[in-house]
């Protein structure tokens, strides 16, 4: 089998902000569900953190292409 | 991705040998020369939103009415969402008037860029070269940092990157980690993130788009099905990238109006 272990560089790097985007929209949505009015305030501060968190996995990604 | 596609077709029924997976230089595509100097495709993209976002946003609002007709509405809607949903969210209700045209400017540019990669005729995300990305982020880099050191002087700026009530002794830890935060995390992230969701999406299109032309053209009767899965599985992606180009668009804004605020804020 051939391949690039780098690849696999990006499915770990993957993992950690895979887990924190889903916490960052568990929350979000809880907070929505329990104050609705609070909507619109949330969703920038939300996508704010998942921007941060995904940051880690676009590095990943990159790294992956750059060590082949 | 037309040219690939081409590419691809013939060099898969030439050699009949087995998938060849896109890569990473199928994005460059000069058009005029090569090398160091050529002209490439999004540069033409580039100009080419350029003119469009000039053309439309004049004409639309040139004759400004009261009632608004179509084509103005919709550059009300837009000019709103930055300006109260990005700006005045962020920046506060005191001084965020000046700082709306660049968010503008950046979240049109960027909104325009990202959608001509699923817009047939250009069908190429500028912003999937790493060169683009790289510019805007610079752009905001210089011009985060200038305001800082406008308001509160270049001591006063620097001081200020420390959050104030600390113990002494934490200094030596927090002080490498703020610089490094000001002044290599954010500006490599901002651009890394557009660049790679763009470049990441429009490779994912790519590779569902050629596989399944490879599996249909080349494979047996049960390829043939899968190919045709792949293909409405790329009609899907299309639709998700079109709301992830959206996001990407609004989350660069959204985070240079953030470090704009950062550096007009008091404290840390």
């Amino acid at each position: 089998m051939q391949g690039n272990i780098a690849i696999l560089g990006y499915g770990l790097s993957a993992i950690g902000p895979g887990v924190g985007i889903g916490l960052i929209f568990a929350a979000y949505i809880n907070g929505v569900a329990r104050n609705p009015e609070t909507r619109s305030m949330l969703q920038s501060i939300a996508i704010l953190g998942f921007a941060l968190a995904e940051a880690l996995a676009i590095f990943g990604l990159v790294l992956a292409f750059v060590f082949r | 991705m037309s040219f690939t596609v081409q590419a691809m077709a013939a060099s898969g029924s030439a050699e009949g040998g087995g998938f060849e997976a896109p890569s990473p230089a199928d994005f460059y595509q000069p058009l005029i020369g090569s090398g160091q100097w050529a002209f490439t495709r999004p540069m033409l993209l580039m100009i080419i939103s350029i003119i469009f976002i000039a053309g439309f946003l004049i004409a639309t609002t040139r004759k400004a009415a009261v009632v608004p007709g179509k084509g103005q509405w919709l550059t009300e809607q837009v000019y709103n969402f930055v300006r109260n949903s990005v700006a005045q969210d962020t920046i506060g209700s005191k001084e965020f008037i000046k700082y709306v045209p660049l968010l503008f400017s950046l979240f049109m540019l960027i909104l325009v860029n990202n959608l001509f990669g699923i817009i047939p005729p250009f069908q190429y995300p500028t912003f999937s070269r790493v060169g683009f990305p790289i510019g805007l982020a610079l752009l905001v880099y210089v011009i985060y940092h200038a305001i800082g050191i406008k308001r509160k002087g270049v001591a006063g700026y620097f001081k200020g990157l420390i959050p104030s009530g600390l113990p002494k002794g934490i200094y030596v830890l927090i002080i490498p980690l703020e610089l490094i935060t000001y002044f290599i995390t954010r500006p490599v992230t901002l651009a890394l993130r557009l660049f790679g969701n763009m470049f990441a999406g429009h490779m994912l299109l790519l590779l569902f788009i050629l596989g399944g032309q490879y599996m249909v053209l080349e494979g047996g009767p049960g390829l043939k099905v899968a190919g045709i899965g792949s293909w409405l599985l790329a009609f899907v992606m299309t639709v998700f990238e079109a709301l992830i180009e959206f996001l990407q668009a609004y989350i660069f804004t959204l985070l240079a109006a953030t470090y704009i605020a950062d550096s007009l804020s008091n404290e840390h």
